[in-house]
C-alpha cells in the first residue's frame, strides 16, 4: 500500500517538483553548465539513492552530454542541472565543461578549428 | 563544442540537423523559469505561466575525443530570449534562410550580430525556389560582407556537412585576422 508509485502524469510540474524538492534552478558550479557540457560517472549507482540520480550515474558510464541526457531522462534542462548539481556536490559525477570557444577577444584555437575541419571533411 | 543552427520557422533546421547528424537526432525540452541562477523556490508555482519549449539536437563525432554538437534554436521568435545562455560558448552559427520568405529569418541575422555569434548564411534550396543571384539576397538581407553566404539542400548530408565546412573555414579566417598585428 505504501509502496512508491510512479506519477500519473510523469510529465507534469508536480513531478519536477518532486523530482528537485522543489528547487527551481541549480547552485554552486552546476550553474555553469551547458547543454553541451560532458557528464561522467565517478561513482556506481547506489540503491539508496533517488532513482534519477541512479538513472545519470547508469547512462554517464561514458561521457554523454547534458542535452542527450536530458532527452533521453525526458526532463528539461533546469531540472536536470539541479540534479546534476546534487551528483557534482556529492563528487559522484564530474562535468567536463565544452571546449571554450572563444579565448578573451581572440577567436577559438586555429589547431581545434584544424581538427574540427579535418573531422568533417571525413565524414 | 557546439554550433548553432538558427533562422526563422520552416526554413531547414530541424531537417539540416537531422541530415548531418550521427545519431538520430534527440529533443531536449527547457521550462520557462530562469530568472534566478541560484536555488529558488517554485513558490506559488500555478500562478506562473510556464512554458515548454524544444530543442531538437545531433551531433557528429569528429574523432575519437572530439564531438560537435548542432543545436536547431526554437524557430518561434518569442522564445528566443531563452537561448542567451545557449548561445554562449558556441563556435558559431550557421543562419538558415528560405529565399521565398526572406523576412523570416531577419530576425535571426539580428539575434547573432547583437549576440556576437560569427555566423554564415546557408540558404535552403526548396524544390520551388526561385533562383536569386546571392548577391541579390546579400543586400537585401543586409549581410555584412565578409560574412560567407551559400546555397544548399538541407536534405543532403553531404551538403549540410559542407556548410559547417564553411563556417569552421570563416571562423579560421577571423582567428587568423585576429592574430595579425594592427
Amino acid at each position: 500500500m505504501s509502496a512508491p508509485r510512479r506519477p500519473t502524469d510523469p510529465s507534469g510540474l508536480e513531478r519536477y517538483y518532486v523530482l528537485t524538492g522543489g528547487r527551481s534552478g541549480p547552485g554552486g558550479s552546476a550553474s555553469t553548465l551547458d547543454v553541451a557540457t560532458l557528464v561522467v560517472s565517478r561513482a556506481a549507482p547506489s540503491p539508496g539513492m533517488q532513482h534519477e540520480h541512479q538513472e545519470i550515474l547508469r547512462r554517464c558510464r561514458e561521457p554523454l552530454s547534458v542535452a542527450e541526457l536530458g532527452a533521453h531522462l525526458q526532463l528539461p534542462f533546469n531540472i536536470l542541472a539541479v540534479l546534476l548539481s546534487d551528483l557534482l556536490r556529492a563528487g559522484s559525477v564530474e562535468a567536463r565543461d565544452p571546449i571554450p570557444a572563444h579565448d578573451a577577444g581572440r577567436g577559438p584555437d586555429l589547431a581545434l578549428l584544424e581538427e574540427v575541419l579535418s573531422g568533417l571533411e571525413r565524414l | 563544442m557546439k554550433v548553432m543552427i538558427a533562422g526563422g520557422f520552416g526554413t531547414g533546421k530541424t531537417t539540416m540537423v537531422r541530415s548531418v547528424s550521427d545519431i538520430k537526432p534527440l529533443t531536449t525540452e527547457e521550462t520557462l523559469t530562469q530568472a534566478s541562477a541560484d536555488v529558488d523556490h517554485l513558490v506559488g508555482v500555478a500562478d506562473k505561466t510556464q512554458t515548454t519549449v524544444s530543442l531538437d539536437f545531433g551531433k557528429i563525432s569528429l574523432n575519437d575525443t572530439l564531438m560537435l554538437y548542432l543545436f536547431g534554436t526554437p524557430g518561434q521568435e518569442r522564445f528566443w530570449f531563452l537561448w542567451n545562455g545557449l548561445f554562449k560558448g558556441a563556435l558559431g552559427a550557421v543562419v538558415l534562410v528560405d529565399t521565398r520568405r526572406l523576412a523570416s529569418s531577419f530576425r535571426a541575422i539580428e539575434e547573432m550580430e547583437r549576440q556576437k555569434v560569427p555566423f554564415v548564411i546557408a540558404l535552403n534550396v526548396f524544390p520551388d525556389s526561385r533562383d536569386y543571384p546571392v548577391e541579390e539576397i546579400r543586400d537585401a538581407l543586409d549581410i555584412p560582407p565578409r560574412t560567407p553566404v551559400v546555397t544548399f539542400d538541407a536534405r543532403d548530408r553531404a551538403a549540410s556537412r559542407d556548410v559547417l565546412v564553411t563556417l569552421i573555414r570563416h571562423l579560421k579566417d577571423r582567428s587568423t585576422a585576429a592574430l595579425e598585428p594592427r
